[in-house]
C-alpha cells in the first residue's frame, strides 16, 4: 500500500480565489493511501518545495499529489523536490486546479467540487505508480545541416569551431544560397559576394565540415541523438574528386541554350555548368534534361576536353547513410509564383520583374553585367516604379498570397531604389507602399536617406492595374494621401514578391516530424523562449525556414541554433523518456499488431523458451520493445489484442483508476 | 418535489502535446467552459484504450470527448489517425447498443487554440445535456 | 459624424466587414471610374467604418460606380469595396421608398450593345 502525501497550491489568490483549497486538503484526506494532506500559499516557491521534502520525511511517503497548476509548468520542478527527498521523481502525480479549474470556472462550489475530483482522479493513479528509471541513450558526435545558404553555412562553420563533424546536404550544385544572387545587402550596402563568398570557402576548407551539394535527405529514422539519415547525392555526371572546375568543359559544350535558374531564368547557360564563378564545391555539373549525350548520346565533346578525365556519362544516384546527434533545418525561402497576378501583367511582359530579377540585372555577375537594362529591348529604363506588398498582407485567397508580412520587402526595396538613383541620377523612381515598416538598426535612417538625398518618390498607395502598351508599361495607382488616381507610364516595373518556405521543407518536416504552421514555416519549441528548437527532440531551426528574415536575423539565429547543438553533442549520454512500452511476455502471442502501429520500429520479436506442462518447455515468439526507440505514444497498448503491451506512467490500470475516480 | 438541474458527466481525454496545452490555454486565457468537464491526460490520443471509454459510460459517464492533435500535426507522427479509425469503429458500435453518436466526439484541438477548445466543450455538454442522463451502458451495481 | 444605426444597417446589408481593410489603396488605384467619383473606393470602406455615412447617401458616386467589382477581385483583405456601394445606394432607395424602375418600362431602356453586366447592375441600381 502506497503512503501518500497531498499537497495543495494556493498559487496565491489564483487558484484560491475559486476553490477553497482547504475543503480540498481536508476531502482528501480520506482517499485510499492518503496519510497526509495540507495545503500552502505557493507549493513552487522554496519554502513550499521544503515543505514537500519535510513531509515526505516526516510520515514515509511513498507518493506525491501536488493540486496546482498545469503539469506542463511544474512536473519537472516537483519530481526534482520528489527526488531531492529520496523518492523517485516518476511517483509524483500533478492535479491541474488551475488551468484546467480555476481559472476557467468562476462559483466557488463548482471549482471546488471539481478540484476534488481531480485530486481524487491524481490519488487513485499514484495508488498504482511504480517507481520509474530512465534509460540512457549515447550521443552520436555529428551534426546535420539541411540547406547551405547563409543559415546552414554559418551553423555549421559556429558548430565546426566547437570541434563537431558536421555534414551540410545542399540541393543545388554549389552551397550559398539566396544570398549569392544578391547584389548588395541593406542598410549597409556592402556586397553580398563579397562578404558571402569567404564563409564558403571557409566551409570548404574546414576539415570538420564535408559538404553533400547536389544531394538531398531521403530518409530520417532514430531520435535525437541518435538519428539515422539517408541521403541521396544525385548524379552530377562529373567525378568531384577529379574535377578541378577550369570551366573547359564549359566552354566547349554546343549546347548553350539551357536557361540559367541562378540569373533566374534571364539569360542560358550550357548543358555543362558550374552555378556562378566563385561556387563551391566548384565542380561541374551535367543538367542530364539538356546534355546531349545523355539524352541520345551523340556528343561527349566534355570528354574530350576535360584535361583530368572527370566526366562520367555512367555515374549513378548514390546513396549516403549516416548517424548524426542533432538535425539542423536550414531549407530557407523561395519568392513565390507571380503567376496568379494578372493584373501586374508578370507573364505579360518582360518588364515587370521581381526584386530577385531587379538583384541580378544589377549585379556585376548578372545577365547584364551589372547595367540596368530592361530585360524586353536591353534599353536602359528611365522610369522605373517598384510595388511592394504584392502577395504579402494578402488574406482574400490563399491560392494568390500569403497572409503575412515578408518583413525584408520594405527595406530591400528602398535599397534598389536608392541604388538606382545613385547609379542613374536621370531615372525617375516610385515606390508604392501600403505601409513602410522599417524596424531595425539603421533601417529607417536608410529608408529616409532614400527619400531625402536620393530623391525617391514614395507614394502610399497600391498599384492596381499594370498594362503593357508599345513598349511603355501603364501603371495606374492611387495616392491615398493626395486621394488621386495616379498614371504612370512606365519602362521597367518591380514586384516586390512576398517570400515563401523552400517546396522541399513540407516532405522534410514529415520525414523529421518536427510540426509546421499553416504557411509551411516550421514551428518552433517555444514562440519566445526556445525560438530557434523545434518541439521535435534533436532537431532545431535556422534561418528563413521558421519565418521570414534578413540576413542578420538569420545569421544571429543560426548561430543560436549552432550553440544548442553543440550543448547537445557535448553531453556524452542522453538521459531517456521513462515513459515507455513494455510487453508482457507471459501474455503475448507474437501476433505483430503492435509493430506494425509502432511508429518509431521500436518493437522487434524474438523467440523465448517458457515452461509449458508436464516439465516440458515451448518456445514462443514473443515482442520486445527497444526502450530507447520507443518514444511512449501508446498506440502499440490500443493494438494489442492480448493486453500484453501497456505503457510505464500511463498504464491501463492507473487510466482506468482515474476514469473510476472520475465517474464515481 | 423539486427538479434538480441536471449537470451531464463528461470525460475528456486530451492528449499531452496538443489538446492537454490547449486546454491550458483556454485556462491561461479565462476562457471558461462547465466544470463538468473532467480532463484526463494522456501521451497521445491513440493511447486512449476504447476500454477507459466502456468504462467511463459504465460507471455513468453521460459524454466522452477525445482530444488529440490536428491530422498530420501529432507529435508521434501517427497517433491521431489510429485514433481517427479506432473511434469510428468504437462510436458506431456504441450507437448500436444505444449511447447515441452525440455522446462521443473525437476532435482535434492544437496547443494554440485555446478558444476552440473552450468552445468545443461548452458545445458538447450542451449537446449531452439535452441527450440528458446515459442509461443504456450504466452498469447499476456502479451507481453513485 | 457616426450615424450607427445607418453603420449596422449598411454592414448587414453587404456583409462586409470594413475593419479588414488595411488601407492599402488597392481598390481605388483600380477603379475605372475614379475621375468620375466623389468618393473614391477606399473611402467608401473608410466612411462606413468611421459611420459617417451621410454624406455617401447624398453623393452621386453611389450612381457612377459601374459595378465592374475590379476591386472586389484585387482587394488583397477580401474587403469588397463595391458591396459597401450597393448597400449604401440601397438604403437610399429603401429610405425613398419607391421604386425607380418599373418592369414595364425595362424594355425601353435596354440596348443590344450594352454588356450583360451592366444590365444587370443597372437593374440593381434602379430598382427594388
Amino acid at each position: 500500500m502506497q503512503r501518500i502525501g497531498v499537497f495543495v497550491c494556493w498559487c496565491g489568490s489564483n487558484i484560491a480565489g475559486t476553490v477553497d483549497v482547504k475543503a480540498v486538503a481536508e476531502a482528501l484526506k480520506n482517499e485510499p493511501g492518503v496519510v497526509f494532506s495540507t495545503d500552502y500559499q505557493y507549493m513552487c516557491s522554496q519554502a513550499g518545495q521544503d515543505l514537500i521534502k519535510n513531509a515526505v520525511k516526516e510520515h514515509n511517503l511513498t507518493g506525491i499529489v501536488v493540486c496546482s497548476c498545469s503539469p506542463r509548468m511544474h512536473e519537472a520542478t516537483f519530481r526534482k523536490t520528489a527526488s531531492a527527498a529520496g523518492l523517485n521523481p516518476y511517483m509524483v502525480e500533478i492535479a491541474n486546479i488551475r488551468e484546467q479549474c480555476s481559472w476557467v470556472h468562476k462559483e466557488m462550489p463548482l471549482g471546488t467540487q471539481k478540484a476534488i475530483i481531480l485530486g481524487k482522479a491524481a490519488v487513485a493513479k499514484v495508488n498504482l505508480n511504480t517507481p520509474l528509471t530512465p534509460g540512457e541513450s549515447p550521443v552520436t558526435k555529428r551534426a546535420l545541416v539541411i540547406g547551405g545558404g547563409i543559415a546552414g553555412i554559418q551553423t555549421a562553420l559556429d558548430i565546426a569551431d566547437a570541434g563537431f563533424p558536421v555534414d551540410i546536404v545542399e540541393k543545388k550544385p554549389t552551397i550559398g544560397g539566396k544570398m549569392a544572387q544578391l547584389d548588395k545587402t541593406f542598410p549597409t550596402l556592402d556586397c553580398a559576394a563579397c562578404i558571402l563568398t569567404p564563409k564558403m570557402v571557409d566551409v570548404a576548407q574546414n576539415e570538420n565540415i564535408r559538404i553533400f551539394s547536389y544531394s538531398e535527405v531521403e530518409a530520417v529514422k532514430g531520435f535525437v541523438g541518435n538519428f539515422e539519415v539517408k541521403i541521396k547525392k544525385k548524379a552530377r555526371f562529373v567525378d568531384e574528386t577529379k574535377c578541378t572546375g577550369c570551366g573547359a568543359c564549359i566552354e566547349k559544350c554546343p549546347q548553350k541554350k539551357v536557361p540559367n535558374e541562378f540569373n533566374l531564368g534571364m539569360d542560358t547557360r550550357r548543358a555543362i555548368y558550374i552555378p556562378f564563378a566563385q561556387a563551391v564545391p566548384k565542380v561541374a555539373t551535367i543538367d542530364p534534361d539538356y546534355c546531349n549525350m545523355l539524352k541520345n548520346g551523340k556528343c561527349g565533346v566534355c570528354t574530350k576536353f576535360c584535361a583530368a578525365g572527370a566526366i562520367d556519362y555512367k555515374q549513378k544516384d548514390e546513396m549516403i547513410e549516416e548517424k548524426y546527434g542533432a538535425i539542423v533545418v536550414a531549407t530557407g525561402f523561395e519568392p513565390i509564383s507571380m503567376d496568379k497576378f494578372d493584373e501586374f501583367a508578370y507573364s505579360q511582359s518582360k518588364d515587370v520583374i521581381t526584386s530577385l530579377e531587379f538583384e541580378r540585372l544589377t549585379n556585376a555577375a548578372g545577365p547584364t553585367a551589372g547595367k540596368l537594362l530592361r530585360p524586353s529591348d536591353g534599353k536602359h529604363p528611365e522610369k522605373i516604379v517598384f510595388v511592394q506588398c504584392v502577395g504579402s498582407r494578402c488574406s482574400a485567397c490563399a491560392e494568390k498570397g500569403k497572409e503575412y508580412c515578408s518583413k525584408i520587402c520594405c527595406m530591400y526595396t528602398a535599397k534598389h531604389a536608392m541604388l538606382t538613383r545613385d547609379k542613374y541620377p536621370d531615372t525617375e523612381v516610385t515606390v508604392f507602399y501600403i505601409d513602410v515598416r522599417t524596424p531595425g538598426k539603421n533601417f529607417d535612417e536608410f529608408q529616409r536617406r532614400a527619400v531625402e538625398e536620393y530623391g525617391v518618390n514614395y507614394i502610399k498607395g497600391m498599384v492596381g492595374k499594370i498594362t503593357p502598351e508599345g513598349d511603355k508599361l501603364k501603371v495606374r495607382g492611387s495616392d491615398l494621401i493626395a486621394n488621386k488616381q495616379i498614371k504612370i507610364d512606365a519602362d521597367l516595373v518591380v514586384l516586390a514578391a512576398a517570400i515563401e518556405p523552400d517546396k522541399s521543407a513540407r516532405p522534410l518536416a514529415t520525414m523529421l516530424t518536427a510540426s509546421m504552421d499553416t504557411n509551411d514555416f516550421f514551428t518552433e519549441a517555444h514562440p519566445k523562449l526556445r525560438p530557434v528548437e523545434s518541439p521535435t527532440a534533436g532537431v532545431f531551426l535556422s534561418g528563413t525556414c521558421q519565418g521570414p528574415k534578413d540576413i542578420p536575423e538569420t545569421v544571429s539565429q543560426a548561430g543560436a541554433a549552432a550553440s544548442k547543438v553543440i550543448g547537445l553533442l557535448q553531453k556524452d549520454k542522453l538521459v531517456g523518456n521513462p515513459c515507455v512500452a513494455s510487453s508482457d511476455q507471459l501474455m503475448c502471442n507474437g501476433c505483430s499488431s503492435c509493430e506494425r502501429v509502432c511508429p518509431y520500429g521500436a518493437i522487434s520479436y524474438e523467440d523465448k523458451d517458457f515452461p509449458g506442462p508436464n516439465r516440458t518447455t515451448k518456445t514462443r515468439r514473443v515482442a520486445v520493445v527497444n526502450p530507447a526507440v520507443c518514444q511512449g505514444c501508446g498506440a502499440c497498448t490500443v493494438a494489442c489484442p492480448s493486453g500484453a503491451m501497456d505503457l510505464s506512467g500511463f498504464k491501463n490500470t492507473q487510466i482506468m483508476a482515474e476514469v473510476d475516480a472520475i465517474c464515481k | 418535489m423539486q427538479m434538480k438541474e441536471y449537470k451531464p458527466l463528461i470525460v475528456a481525454f486530451c492528449c499531452n502535446w496538443c489538446s492537454y496545452a490547449g486546454a491550458d490555454l483556454a485556462g491561461n486565457n479565462r476562457l471558461n467552459y462547465p466544470a463538468e468537464v473532467k480532463i484526463i491526460r494522456v501521451p497521445c490520443s491513440c493511447r486512449v484504450n476504447p476500454m477507459f471509454i466502456l468504462r467511463a459510460f459504465q460507471r455513468g459517464a453521460d459524454g466522452v470527448i477525445i482530444c488529440g492533435c490536428h491530422p498530420g500535426d501529432c507529435h508521434y507522427t501517427s497517433g491521431n489517425y489510429y485514433t481517427r479509425r479506432r473511434m469510428a469503429t468504437l462510436f458506431s458500435m456504441l450507437d448500436y447498443l444505444g449511447i447515441e453518436k452525440e455522446r462521443t466526439r473525437v476532435e482535434w484541438v492544437s496547443a494554440a487554440e485555446g478558444a476552440k477548445f473552450a468552445a468545443t466543450m461548452n458545445d458538447f455538454v450542451k449537446t449531452v445535456a439535452s441527450l440528458g442522463e446515459n442509461k443504456r451502458l450504466e452498469d447499476l451495481r456502479c451507481k453513485r | 459624424m457616426e450615424n450607427k444605426y445607418l453603420k449596422d444597417e449598411v454592414v448587414r446589408i453587404s456583409g462586409v466587414d470594413p475593419k479588414k481593410c488595411m488601407r492599402c489603396g488597392k481598390c481605388t488605384a483600380t477603379c475605372p471610374s475614379f475621375d468620375e467619383m466623389e468618393y473614391h473606393p477606399h473611402q467608401f470602406v473608410y466612411m462606413v467604418e468611421s459611420g459617417d455615412i451621410e454624406p455617401l447617401l447624398h453623393s452621386e458616386s453611389l450612381y457612377k460606380c459601374l459595378s465592374c467589382f475590379a476591386c472586389v477581385d484585387r482587394c488583397p483583405r477580401g474587403v469588397e469595396p463595391a458591396k459597401l456601394v450597393e448597400a449604401v445606394k440601397l438604403s437610399v432607395i429603401r429610405q425613398k421608398e419607391s421604386n425607380r424602375l418599373k418592369a414595364d418600362d425595362i424594355a425601353k431602356y435596354l440596348d443590344s450593345d450594352m454588356p450583360q453586366q451592366a444590365i444587370v447592375s443597372a437593374f440593381r441600381k434602379y430598382s427594388k
